[in-house]
């Protein structure tokens, strides 16, 4: 049962009420970001201590749901990759455009090992950056991005 | 002195927002900086700029334009989580807006929020803002651009190594010019002896055998002389061949060492980085197999390559000067069999990349659970590690497969090619002969050229599958060997002969991946200072002392060592400073002197002996079966946790370096080691800048300051009863332990202060 009260402050922060004490700067924390999205979600406060703990993000009021998806949305960033257009080389450091749900983006691969494999067909590619790319199903992929992929795999 | 940017728009903002950025702006006001950002606000990207000038900040996308004038009240906050950086602008409490990008941005963006506050505080007090000195890049100390990037570093690191790498191996074979000079010309002689027995089949066909079957008597002379020059023939084509083939092998094995110590070379020098994200399986078979493969590839089937083309071409020579028109039908396929031979290699090669790397996949799974079996069989996962190797195989044979169906295509098809080039001269030459244009000798010759020739083809098909091996084991190699160290030798060294060993931090920051482990820290550490870390684990202290020591190079800010900043200072010479002492001390396979010697190899005896007195290790040595002389391995086999810190300790002290970093060095051992161990480190610590990580607080009593580490950021500096005094984060710490210390030694919760001081 939901005990909290979830708003957000004109500072554009995320605050957390629980009997009567209030926490500013709450942070809500994918449990498992890739094999549970909707799932197992943390409220943590600045410091990275748990407030409260939401085993399945459809338990919650709308209210709430929605709050917490909005700071989902702009604090995770894994961008699913849907398909690759073109790589720069099939040696690294190469560069990759590839079109992902948040739009066309580029990325730059330094190493082959920076592609790890999750799961049998799940596959996290990490740019130079430190952004990582999903590729959540790679058998969904056309045949032109699998083709471009397996000179990597 | 007032700054302003004396360049016009167009240079100072990307072209595709030049026109727009140009109709907003007022007259005379000055673009002072811009941030092109990549994401909007719901993290798609999306290209957006970040303008200010001298009165406002701006901020463009494609569908709206927002402005915010400088006031009183506005500040600019930026952080980042997870590869993505947040800039949020406030008035008091309020959020006026926020812009996110991706930390390809970051530098900019840090740059472009310091500039920002110039501007504001700038025009809230009316002081111009003050010119910076421009920034250095800390590789090769050229102004950075506006951008934060260096305009000469930035570029080399990105680009793609070529795809004709195995030319790249010319670096290596250039020292062995000669021998291969003239491998090279054995290599054309030996050839064109071998081309000599079946020209002389031609008079052997035409001057003995057929005017024999037309009644005329066998010529012995004749004979004689044709069959000592097919004897002598082939006596120099062996002679010579054995001479080529072994100068080559020769030069190709000494290439091969060259290279593997080469790299072996590069690889110690990369950073710790490297290490951390390769495995060991991995690079050993690139450094093991990889050029062993380069280097049969050299002495055996690139020189049957080169041979064979010699050989054709002088064939060709030899045919095109007896019968022009029966030489064009005989060299007819050759064109064909070229096209189909490119054909495939794009394929193979490919295809045995493919297999290199799942090879390696194959002996990863090795190399995980073979270090770690103590846990497969504590939990008894034996059955999933088989399961693991046999999938990691299986995947490997089904690659394998692949490729072997277009392989083993490809050779019967050659000879298939053979067979029809060989049927087109007979019935070309059948029908020269019937119309007295040519002899039979001359078809019997170009038969046994082309049989030769055509036999060549087949085999130099081969050279398309060994060089793609070949070039994917150098290119693998040269991943290695291009691999610039992120921890960089600079390119205009400094030279320190003698340092004090004053420490500056200056804003340093550090970053693994996308988490920030170390955030703008500050501190100055006097010479001869002793300072303790102190923090939770995962504070970022084990992170500190890397960059301190250069294992890794902070990824903002600088570290100076009396007021040089270290990355101008080469690696090997700025390590030899420094004395380290680990949690975990690694002994290496040799003696124990050896091993106290290892910083310092030509150290004498008596240094040696001093060093393990004032470690306090003497005289357990001493103990030993061998003494000094006894050999140790890996782990250190027979010697205790604090007998190995004290052999540490001695190297450490044997190089006497002036700073000194102990990373929770008494960690592992009990109390009663720990004392030995710490009266060897006061030894040690004495006049020397000391950097000591401990967990447990007690340890760090002779520390003039202590520093407190929480989330990578100073949270406290003072010395313990300060600390003490203001009740913070230190103060909660040591409670924690005390408590600790409470139901180890005693069950009254009261004596808890004494007990500590006694320790202390």
């Amino acid at each position: 049962m939901i005990n909290f009260k979830l708003i957000r402050n004109q500072a554009g922060r995320l605050v957390f009420t629980e009997n009567d004490t209030s926490v500013e700067h709450v942070v809500p924390v994918r449990a498992f970001p890739i094999a549970a999205p909707g799932e197992c979600i943390s409220l943590t406060d600045g410091e990275g201590h748990e407030l409260a703990w939401i085993e399945k993000l459809s338990d919650l009021p709308a209210d709430i749901r929605a709050l917490i998806a909005e700071e989902l949305a702009c604090r995770e960033f894994t961008p699913e990759i849907s398909r690759i257009v073109a790589v720069s080389s099939f040696a690294t450091p190469s560069t990759w455009r590839v079109q992902t749900d948040r739009g066309e983006a580029e990325l730059l691969l330094k190493a082959e090992d920076h592609i790890r494999r999750l799961t049998h067909t799940a596959l996290l590619i990490t740019d130079s950056h430190g952004v990582s790319f999903l590729i959540r199903d790679v058998e969904q992929l056309d045949a032109h991005s699998r083709k471009l992929l397996d000179r990597f795999l | 002195m007032n700054y302003k940017s004396p360049s016009p728009i167009a240079a100072a903002t990307p072209d595709a927002w030049c026109s727009l950025v140009q109709s907003r702006l007022n007259q005379d006001e000055h673009i002072e900086s811009w941030l092109e950002i990549n994401l909007d606000a719901q993290l798609h990207f999306s290209k957006s700029l970040l303008l200010i000038t001298d009165a406002r900040l701006l901020a463009f996308n494609d569908q709206l334009i927002t402005e915010h004038p400088y006031r009183k009240g506005i500040s600019i906050e930026r952080h980042d989580h997870g590869g993505v950086g947040h800039l949020e602008l406030f008035e008091g409490d309020v959020r006026l807006s926020h812009w996110f990008y991706t930390l390809a941005h970051n530098v900019q963006a840090t740059r472009f929020v310091k500039q920002f506050e110039q501007q504001l505080t700038s025009f809230v007090t009316g002081n111009p803002v003050i010119a910076e000195a421009p920034a250095l890049c800390p590789d090769c100390l050229t102004p950075l651009t506006d951008h934060g990037d260096c305009p000469l570093c930035s570029d080399t690191i990105n680009a793609p190594p070529s795809t004709w790498t195995l030319f790249r191996l010319w670096r290596f074979a250039k020292p062995y010019q000669w021998q291969l000079l003239s491998g090279f010309l054995l290599m054309l002689a030996s050839t064109a002896a071998t081309l000599v027995p079946p020209y002389l089949t031609m008079p052997l066909m035409d001057k003995v055998l057929i005017p024999y079957q037309n009644g005329a008597p066998i010529d012995f002379v004749t004979v004689t002389w044709l069959l000592a020059g097919l004897l002598g023939s082939a006596l120099l084509a062996w002679g010579l061949g054995w001479a080529k083939t072994y100068i080559l092998a020769l030069v190709s094995e000494r290439l091969g060492a060259d290279l593997r110590t080469i790299t072996y070379e590069h690889l110690l020098r990369l950073s710790l980085e490297y290490f951390g994200g390769k495995r060991t399986g991995d690079l050993m078979s690139r450094i093991g197999s990889e050029s062993d493969r380069i280097c049969v590839f050299l002495s055996l089937h690139l020189l049957d390559f080169a041979t064979d083309v010699l050989m054709i071409v002088m064939t060709a020579i030899i045919l095109f000067s007896i019968n022009p028109w029966l030489a064009l039908v005989t060299l007819l396929p050759l064109p064909f069999i070229a096209w189909m031979i490119h054909n495939v290699r794009d394929r193979l090669r490919t295809g045995f990349e493919k297999i290199d790397r799942v090879w390696s996949q194959v002996s990863n799974v090795l190399a995980d659970t073979i270090p770690g079996i103590r846990v497969v069989k504590a939990f008894a996962q034996e059955g999933r590690e088989a399961e693991r190797f046999r999938i990691a195989n299986h995947h490997n044979l089904q690659v394998n497969d692949k490729i072997n169906k277009i392989w083993s295509l490809f050779t019967p098809s050659v000879s298939l090619l053979t067979e029809i080039g060989l049927l087109v001269v007979w019935a070309f030459g059948i029908w020269q002969v019937s119309r007295n244009e040519i002899t039979v000798g001359i078809l019997t010759a170009f038969l046994a050229y082309i049989s030769r020739f055509y036999s060549r083809l087949d085999s130099m098909s081969r050279i398309v599958s060994v060089t793609q091996k070949a070039a994917a084991g150098a290119k693998r190699i040269f991943d290695i060997l291009d691999h610039v160290s992120s921890v960089p030798e600079p390119t205009h060294p400094v030279h320190l002969d003698k340092i004090e060993g004053r420490i500056e931090l200056k804003d340093a920051g550090f970053r693994y991946g996308n988490r920030a482990v170390i955030k703008g820290l500050n501190l100055n550490i006097e010479p001869g200072e002793m300072i303790g870390l102190v923090g939770h684990s995962g504070s970022g202290k084990s992170t500190l002392v890397n960059l301190m020591c250069r294992f890794y190079d902070v990824s903002e800010g600088a570290i100076s060592i009396d007021g040089v900043n270290i990355r101008s200072l080469p690696v090997s010479e700025y390590r030899r400073h420094i004395g380290l002492v680990l949690q975990d001390p690694f002994l290496f396979f040799g003696s124990i002197a050896e091993n106290i010697a290892y910083g310092k190899p030509d150290a004498t005896r008596a240094e040696i002996v001093s060093a393990a007195r004032a470690a306090n290790a003497h005289e357990f040595i001493l103990r030993l079966p061998h003494g000094y002389d006894s050999q140790v391995g890996e782990r250190g086999h027979g010697l205790s946790g604090g007998e190995r810190q004290r052999i540490s300790i001695a190297r450490a002290l044997l190089i006497d370096p002036r700073i000194l970093i102990l990373d929770e060095a008494t960690a592992s051992v009990d109390t009663e080691t720990e004392k030995e161990i710490q009266k060897a480190l006061d030894n040690l610590v004495h006049g020397r800048t000391t950097i000591a990580i401990a967990h447990r607080l007690s340890t760090l009593h002779k520390a003039n300051r202590l520093v407190v580490l929480d989330k990578g950021e100073i949270v406290e500096i003072g010395n313990h009863d300060e600390l003490m005094a203001s009740e913070g984060a230190y103060y909660r710490l040591y409670q924690a332990q005390a408590r600790n210390v409470d139901t180890d030694l005693t069950d009254a919760g009261n004596t808890i202060q004494p007990e500590i001081k006694t320790t202390l």
